[in-house]
């Protein structure tokens, strides 16, 4: 039989890392970063071989439930989770740091009657901060057994894997008391009198996190050093990832190049090397974009900067109507808004989450990047401003900028009309800064670049299959015109002329909404099929003779709004519980993107003059 | 004694926790939960960006964020 165990614990007790050290399983670490944002399982079995199925759920800090990420965890443990049994263990683990600030919350659960252990956790940096704990009279007044665990060492776990052995052969109903109820602060009493005896040795906080944090949450240097946290990121993602985006890319071409030779000029060797290998390849090549915007976010939430960055953020968030948690799960929107809409569950208050999910999908998200890239290399010369800033980069940076200004103006307009209420209470801990645990890191970032790949294997390929069959057929269509891509673009195309589109981009568009750079890999299908040419290179230097300046321009503006991607809708549906929300987003996105792109058409028209 | 508000408390003057007081939104249980209790030592580190808020305050060996809409449902003394 199978024991149940479930880790409970506050935000930053290193619980998560606790989950995947056991398990070697999928979770990473803090939950206020939004990345436990739900009951995680995993299964390890203990040295003497009873097989335990393991729980990791969403920090909570008590048991009245605010955010519904917490409420997660509660049900759970009040056994009112749908399908889901109360577990038979708690795994309380509290970072030994903050023992004298958290040790309520082990008074409070055990109330709750269910076989209890407790664990300190990371035992080791808080001796090294000088504190000194006696586990001994711990066990005795809570009647539970109480072991510590090191954050760094794998050692660090056999002291809790042998207590729990012992624990099981003694029987685990020998680790509850009966379920009572004390209000809080009656609670908070016996757990600080119980600390006062336990807590031999107490210290000041961390001296590097004293150190770094003079500086970080200082009213100047602060902001500054985040814009400069900012600033590394963004220009990692654009300047570190060009070589080996190089490289993917001339892979990419050489395979469809070989395969072009060896199946011969077929229709089964277009089909594979222009609709298959150059449809998936040109996603595929931003691979390392994403797993570098992916690392830093990583890093950034659990270093313990990213609560930082929340608590610099508040005040400007606020007048936006929005809260200063509502800053990671925009900052995680760079990287994909489907992250970033899900750990919305930290925030507490329904309106203000609603609000934050609506935005989100205006961060520009790492999907966007091909499509950027793309017309960026092929309309904006390569030169510098004030001879040291790069015009392309600049361009990007607008782009991006764009994005964020709109998302407080649009977050402005929805509190003051549909999303309405009294703002929310603001309460976060920020925690002592540690160096990111790398099987958290490494377990982060495969998970970001399966679920890329996962994507350019299904979506990508199928679009970029029915997408070249739309284009090829019928046989007879000797221009693109007269296929049934060309039919459903013209289709389309009276709609998209205002804005400055033509038919080209309207058959992009098409599957481009399923997802977007999908449109980079349509443009690429759609312009190799009409001049038989394919590689990324190769469709700027075409699209530079097919488009305007003005059309591309307009195309950068609609991408910056347009709502292309299904799955981000249907994450807005998910978390808001309601189909309405989903259909508000999608279309207030594309009307503004409409405006934007027809704007820009018009105006740079006008000053270009033609 | 000297009695006063946590949002009223002056940067890097070391107090103790005197009383929570009860508001809306069960502001009382959410102070406890993270941590806030009577008797405790608490002291503002830092101050937001804009408008000096929110602040950062020092409790025991926690920092905690809050804004001071939240700080006036704690009482101190010095």
């Amino acid at each position: 039989m199978s024991l149940k165990a479930a880790l409970i614990g506050a935000p930053n007790c290193g619980k998560s890392t606790l989950f995947n050290g056991l398990t070697g399983g999928k979770a990473k670490t803090a939950n206020y970063a939004g990345v436990t944002v739900e009951a995680k399982r995993g299964h390890f079995t203990t040295p003497k071989g009873q097989e335990i199925e393991l729980y990791d759920l969403p920090g909570i800090y008590g048991l009245t439930a605010r955010s519904s990420d917490e409420k997660v965890a509660i049900n759970m443990l009040e056994g009112q989770m749908k399908g889901v049994d109360k577990p038979d263990l708690v795994l309380v683990v509290i970072d030994a740091a903050n023992l004298r600030t958290h040790l309520h919350s082990a008074l409070q659960l055990r109330e709750l009657g269910i076989p209890m252990m407790l664990i300190l956790n990371m035992i080791d940096l808080a001796e090294r901060d000088g504190i000194e704990i006696d586990t001994t009279i711990l066990e005795q007044e809570l009647r539970i057994p109480v072991v510590t665990s090191r954050a760094t060492r794998q050692g660090g776990r056999e002291n809790f894997l042998s207590r729990l052995d012992e624990l099981i052969d003694d029987g685990i109903e020998k680790a509850k008391i009966a379920p009572e109820h004390h209000n809080l602060s009656e609670l908070q009493k016996s757990a600080r009198s119980l600390a006062a005896k336990a807590i031999v040795k107490e210290a000041l906080i961390n001296k590097t996190t004293r150190i770094i944090d003079s500086v970080a949450l200082h009213p100047i240097f602060g902001p500054i050093m985040l814009a400069g946290v900012l600033f590394l990121m963004f220009q990692a993602v654009f300047s570190w990832a060009t070589l080996p985006m190089d490289f993917l890319d001339s892979t990419v071409s050489s395979l469809a190049d070989f395969v072009r030779v060896k199946v011969g000029h077929t229709i089964w060797g277009e089909l594979l090397a222009d609709g298959i290998i150059a449809g998936v390849g040109s996603v595929i090549v931003f691979l390392p974009q994403i797993v570098i915007l992916f690392a830093f976010i990583l890093v950034l939430e659990a270093s313990g900067y990213m609560t930082r960055a929340a608590f610099l953020m508040d005040e400007i968030m606020l007048r936006a109507g929005l809260n200063g948690r509502a800053f990671i799960p925009l900052l995680s929107s760079f990287a994909c808004a489907i992250p970033g809409i899900m750990s919305t569950r930290v925030i507490e208050h329904e309106r203000d989450r609603i609000t934050t999910i609506l935005i989100a999908p205006l961060m520009t998200c790492s999907a966007r990047l091909p499509v950027y890239t793309l017309i960026i290399a092929a309309f904006i010369p390569n030169v510098k401003v004030l001879g040291f800033i790069g015009l392309q980069g600049l361009v990007m940076f607008g782009l991006y900028l764009a994005g964020v200004i709109s998302a407080f103006v649009v977050a402005y307009i929805l509190k003051k009309t549909v999303t309405q209420g009294a703002p929310q209470a603001f309460i976060l801990e920020l925690p002592t800064y540690k160096l990111p645990n790398w099987r958290d890191f490494y377990v982060g970032i495969i998970g970001a670049a399966t679920s890329f790949l996962r994507r350019a294997g299904t979506v990508i390929l199928q679009v970029s299959v029915i997408l070249w069959v739309l284009a090829k057929f019928p046989l007879s269509a000797t221009t693109l015109r007269e296929s049934f891509a060309g039919k459903i673009g013209a289709f389309l195309e009276p709609a998209l002329k205002p804005i400055g589109f033509n038919i080209e981009i309207a058959i992009a568009l098409i599957p481009g909404m399923a997802a977007r750079e999908v449109a980079v890999g349509a443009l690429g299908t759609i312009y190799s099929v009409q001049g038989g040419e394919n590689n990324t290179q190769g469709l700027a230097h075409i699209l530079q003779n097919a488009w305007s300046l003005p059309t591309a321009l307009a195309f950068l503006a609609w991408y910056v709004f347009a709502p292309q991607c299904f799955a981000t809708l249907a994450t807005i549906r998910r978390e808001t519980n309601s189909a309405k929300w989903a259909i508000f987003a999608f279309l207030y996105l594309l009307g503004i993107a409409y405006i934007a792109a027809g704007l820009t058409y018009h105006i740079s028209r006008l000053i270009i003059g033609n | 004694m000297n009695f006063m508000f946590l949002s009223d408390l002056e940067k890097n003057k070391v107090a103790r926790i005197s009383n929570i007081l009860e508001g809306e939104f069960s502001i009382n249980a959410k102070l406890r939960e993270v941590g806030f209790a009577e008797g405790d030592e608490v002291e503002i580190i830092a101050y937001g960006p804009v408008a000096k808020t929110p602040i950062c305050v020092r409790l025991n060996r926690t920092m905690i964020a809050l804004r001071p809409n939240e700080a006036k449902y704690i009482e101190v003394e010095l």
